[in-house]
């Protein structure tokens, strides 16, 4: 049949003819249409692999390339060749299995291992640089200068040279050698820019921006051991670094009030004898501390426990209410003799096609003591969202609203892939209603709905949206500010981690690594279990 | 047979069609060297086209061209700590002054020198504002802070001390002629930001300051005997006291209540001028009263600057801009036309003011202000501090509640 199959070993003498492989026209020479597109998709592919090396080329990542070209050559391999028919329609999968998930949870947990923090961002080295930038200050009574750059040769890589002009108008010229008297320099009088000045070429705007990281290096030393540096385009002050970094030590030495800090590569940061830290700190490996500050802590290990005791009943409750709601409506649109079905199912779906954000915020704004929908309606004076019960009664409530419909389509569908015979047979074997609902309609519904209930619950476990949007996890009490009563695992890990000043990626992972290994493993079970379940029904 | 080579012809094809591509994107690489001299500027959407169009003149006076991105104002600080981690970070950016220690401890941005000339047209306390360790870090332009607008109507004259406010409001809430006394945000989570004005007067402190005013964070002041008698004499104004300050009324309902003409009094900020000119409301600005018996109320005053990247390549002309451009009073007032802030260099302040009185207004508002604290461990006070207050005006005991928010922020900053 096609080519495709020819070449990958015509079929042995006596081997039967292999079937026709599914897939149609794309899997082999089935048309020129077929093998165009081939040819643009690998095309467009070698083209996302090109584009994604120039950067790492530029950045000097050569395992980033080698893993860029062994992808690529890979999808070629398996396109091309006509032997790993299977893998053409695993390999789109796996790639982005691994690009966006299995990536993601490696660099997760190589997170949570670290210190990585505001303060913590960069490496040692950038910590030294803008320590020492940093301190470069003005010396007082210093004069300042207008500033010219210029070149004794070619604008792009000549030597640098600083055309200055004082405050009474004479002209310099600074070198990294040092400062000297510019004679015969022509100066603009409103600017005090140099205009020209012989044997200098003056620089364009766009000519020293080119050279912006060299200005930044460049002072022109003098006499009191400061040196000059620009500030922009056309001014140069007189300052020092009051902080030098010594590689002997490893330690930085203020020189204004002679106190040195000394490199503490456990804590990535210069601590002083006092214990007083330098602000730019490093990031650094700090092995499972992370883990240990909530597990071993005793108020965050009882923050912990008792949020994950309610992410636990939060999740369980709303994949059970919504069930429960979802399957009684089903159940009644199921009802042959009802008319306008369709009308009806238009209404029960409308929450699922509304915005979800939007509704979650509508949620909260009728929870409101004073103003609010429901005390305005019932005539209550419930503070629904500053009590713990009420709150998370509140939550459960607005996500059974949002979360029913989705429960009601699938039960639909389900309900109608269940012949009515089944129902009809127990009703004349003498089963009641509930009877022939209880054991014959659930458990053949069960089979279909095990997996999306598991999944409800997986995905209500983690519903950030529902918690953040409707009582950013509060109420809190006056004990523990940190951890509210309707927080879940990933509000409190986002508020830990993200919300304050200080951003905690390092600790914020390790919190996130927990998750994942409990949701894993109730997911796991759950599935296990399910599959016993439908062994049983067959 | 001649379909055997098919598949190295597959190939070849599409290699050849990647190259024609690659080949036909020259033209597009030939204009990245040209980008080299694009500065690229963040900013909040509302003020881009204006920054775009100001900035235009300094463009053209140095040959190159400027980009100006829109990004939610609050989100720039994280994005920019991630861009600039990635290598791909703006090289100027808007930014708000209280960022300074935390965008210097990440070393996110490059110290600035003012010429001398250029720093006398600035406003000192905005240029301590954006100092950090004795370093200018950003170049202030706009100021902002909260203030009490009130319904002038209802009321003419604005009140002198908090309590008088309050005695009006009652009155009026009598009368029937609103529902409530004061529209001021707290919400469940409380907000510090508005409440400092009422805890500055009655005597709060957050941190130490020094005698040069540098903000001492060793010296926390949340559960100190000052704070909590603060924060208890607020709390008689509470949901268990006079039930002016309560947490259904939050940020999302303050103005409307104002607006609707159903309180009188609006604490508010320059971000609502537009929506109130809008309402119909006759409204008037003051500042926040303080207490009869208290100092001055102190709002928060936020001040809005230009920073340059640590690490951008166009580094001299970024300095440049942000040096002997933003501090030009022709770019502020054409900012200003966009985007009314308040100015903080004198001279387009005076100009400004005269032509609108609101402007004036609100600058008399903060004439007590602070400028908020802008050391790293300033951030960590916020929620803590919130949820206190609003337990506070809850009812609940004040002292466990400010005394555990002291604890949970003293344990942030000190690990």
């Amino acid at each position: 049949m096609t080519v495709d199959t020819d070449s990958a070993g015509a079929p042995r003498k006596g081997a039967p003819a292999r079937p026709p492989l599914p897939g149609g026209r794309f899997t082999g020479d089935g048309s020129i249409g077929g093998r165009l597109l081939k040819i643009a998709l690998l095309g467009l592919f070698t083209a996302l692999g090109v584009w994604a090396v120039l950067p790492l080329y530029v950045a000097g990542n050569w395992w980033g390339i080698g893993l860029v070209v062994a992808v690529v050559a890979l999808v070629y391999w398996v396109y091309l060749s006509g032997r790993t028919v299977p893998a053409k329609y695993l390999l789109p999968g796996v790639l982005f299995l691994t690009a966006f998930q299995i990536l993601p949870v490696l660099y997760t947990m190589s997170t949570s291992v670290t210190n990585l923090s505001d303060g913590h961002r960069g490496d040692k080295e950038q910590a030294i640089a803008a320590i020492e930038a940093f301190s470069v200050t003005r010396d007082p009574d210093s004069p300042e200068y207008v500033l010219t750059v210029a070149t004794t040769g070619d604008p792009a890589t000549g030597e640098l040279a600083f055309l200055l002009t004082d405050g009474r108008g004479n002209a310099h010229v600074g070198t990294d050698e040092g400062l000297h008297d510019l004679p015969r320099a022509e100066i603009d009088p409103s600017s005090g820019k140099v205009t020209e000045a012989f044997g200098y070429t003056i620089l364009t705007p766009t000519e020293v921006n080119a050279r912006s990281d060299e200005l930044q290096e460049f002072a022109v030393p003098t006499d009191s051991g400061a040196g000059i540096r620009s500030s922009g385009l056309s001014s140069a002050f007189e300052g020092s670094a009051t902080r030098v970094y010594d590689e002997d030590c490893d330690c930085v030495t203020d020189t204004e009030s002679g106190v040195v800090y000394h490199a503490d590569d456990e804590r990535g940061a210069f601590y002083s004898e006092e214990g007083q830290r330098l602000a730019q700190g490093w990031q650094v490996g700090v092995g499972l501390d992370n883990f240990g500050r909530f597990l071993l802590n005793p108020t965050f290990a009882s923050s912990f426990f008792s949020i994950l005791l309610w992410n636990i009943a939060f999740a369980a409750s709303v994949t059970f209410l919504v069930f429960v709601v979802g399957l009684a409506v089903a159940l009644t649109l199921h009802v042959p003799r009802l008319r306008g079905k369709t009308f009806y199912r238009i209404l029960v779906v409308l929450p699922y096609a509304m915005s979800s954000l939007a509704m979650y915020l509508l949620w909260r704004d009728m929870f409101n003591t004073d103003f609010g929908l429901f005390n305005r309606m019932l005539g209550l004076q419930v503070d629904w969202l500053g009590d713990a019960w009420s709150a998370r009664t509140a939550v459960i409530l607005a996500n059974v609203w949002l979360g029913y419909p989705y429960m009601f389509l699938v039960a639909t569908g389900a309900l109608q892939a269940i012949p009515r015979e089944l129902g009809q047979a127990a009703q004349i074997d003498g089963a009641g209603p509930w009877q022939a609902f209880r054991h014959v309609t659930l458990p053949l519904l069960m089979v279909a709905m095990t997996p999306i209930l598991i999944a409800t619950f997986a995905f209500n476990f983690n519903n950030f949206n529902a918690v953040w949007l409707i009582s950013r996890g509060g109420p809190f009490s006056p004990e523990n500010p940190t951890a509210g009563a309707t927080d879940l695992l990933i509000t409190y890990t986002y508020r830990l981690a993200f919300n304050e000043a200080t951003a905690q990626y390092g600790y914020a992972a390790a919190l996130s690594v927990m998750i994942f290994l409990i949701v894993s493993v109730i997911s796991v079970v759950s599935l296990s279990r399910s599959k016993a379940l439908q062994e049983v029904d067959r | 047979m001649r379909f055997r080579s098919a598949p190295a012809a597959t190939g070849i094809a599409a290699i050849v069609l990647m190259a024609t591509a690659c080949g036909g994107g020259g033209g597009d690489e030939g204009g990245e060297t040209a980008a080299e001299d694009t500065l690229v500027i963040w900013s909040d959407p509302e003020r881009a086209d204006a920054i775009q169009g100001a900035a235009e003149e300094f463009a053209e006076a140095n040959g190159i061209t400027v980009d100006v991105q829109g990004l939610a104002f609050d989100d720039i600080q994280g994005d920019l700590l991630n861009a600039h981690q990635a290598g791909n970070a703006p090289d100027v950016f808007i930014g708000a002054h209280d960022w300074t220690g935390n965008l210097v401890r990440n070393g996110a941005v490059q110290p600035v020198e003012l010429p001398e000339d250029r720093a006398a047209g600035v406003e000192e306390t905005a240029l301590e504002a954006l100092s950090f360790d004795g370093r200018l870090f950003g170049v202030p332009y706009s100021q902002e802070n909260i203030f009490l607008m009130r319904n002038t109507e209802l009321v003419p004259d604005a009140p002198e001390t908090f309590e008088e406010l309050v005695e009006i409001g009652t009155e009026l809430k009598e009368e029937g002629e609103t529902s409530e006394v004061l529209a001021m945000a707290v919400g469940q989570e409380g907000e510090p930001f508005r409440m400092n004005a009422l805890f500055t007067s009655a005597g709060g402190y957050l941190f130490g300051q020094d005698d040069t005013g540098t903000w001492d964070p060793s010296d926390l002041g949340v559960g100190s005997d000052e704070s909590i008698a603060a924060m208890e004499k607020i709390a008689e104004y509470g949901e268990a006291g006079e039930g002016v300050l309560r947490r259904s009324i939050d940020t999302e309902n303050d103005a409307v209540l104002f607006y609707e003409e159903d309180a009188p009094f609006f604490i508010a900020g320059p971000w609502n001028i537009g929506d109130a000119n809008e309402s119909g409301v006759d409204y008037g600005i003051s500042p926040i009263p303080g207490f009869e018996e208290g100092g001055p109320a102190s709002p928060y005053i936020g001040y809005h600057a230009f920073f340059v990247t640590e690490g951008s390549s166009n580094s001299a002309l970024a300095q440049e801009f942000v040096t002997n451009y933003v501090t030009d009073p022709d770019f502020i007032l054409s900012l200003y036309e966009a985007d009314p802030r308040t100015p903080v260099q004198t001279e387009a302040l005076e100009s400004v003011s005269a032509d609108d009185p609101n402007i004036a207004a609100i600058a008399e508002a903060g004439a007590d202000g602070m400028p908020m604290p802008s050391i790293p461990e300033m951030g960590e006070t916020w929620e803590p501090l919130g949820q206190a207050q609003a337990q506070a005006l809850a009812g609940e005991d004040v002292r466990e509640a400010m005394e555990a928010a002291h604890n949970t922020i003293a344990e942030q900053i000190g690990g």
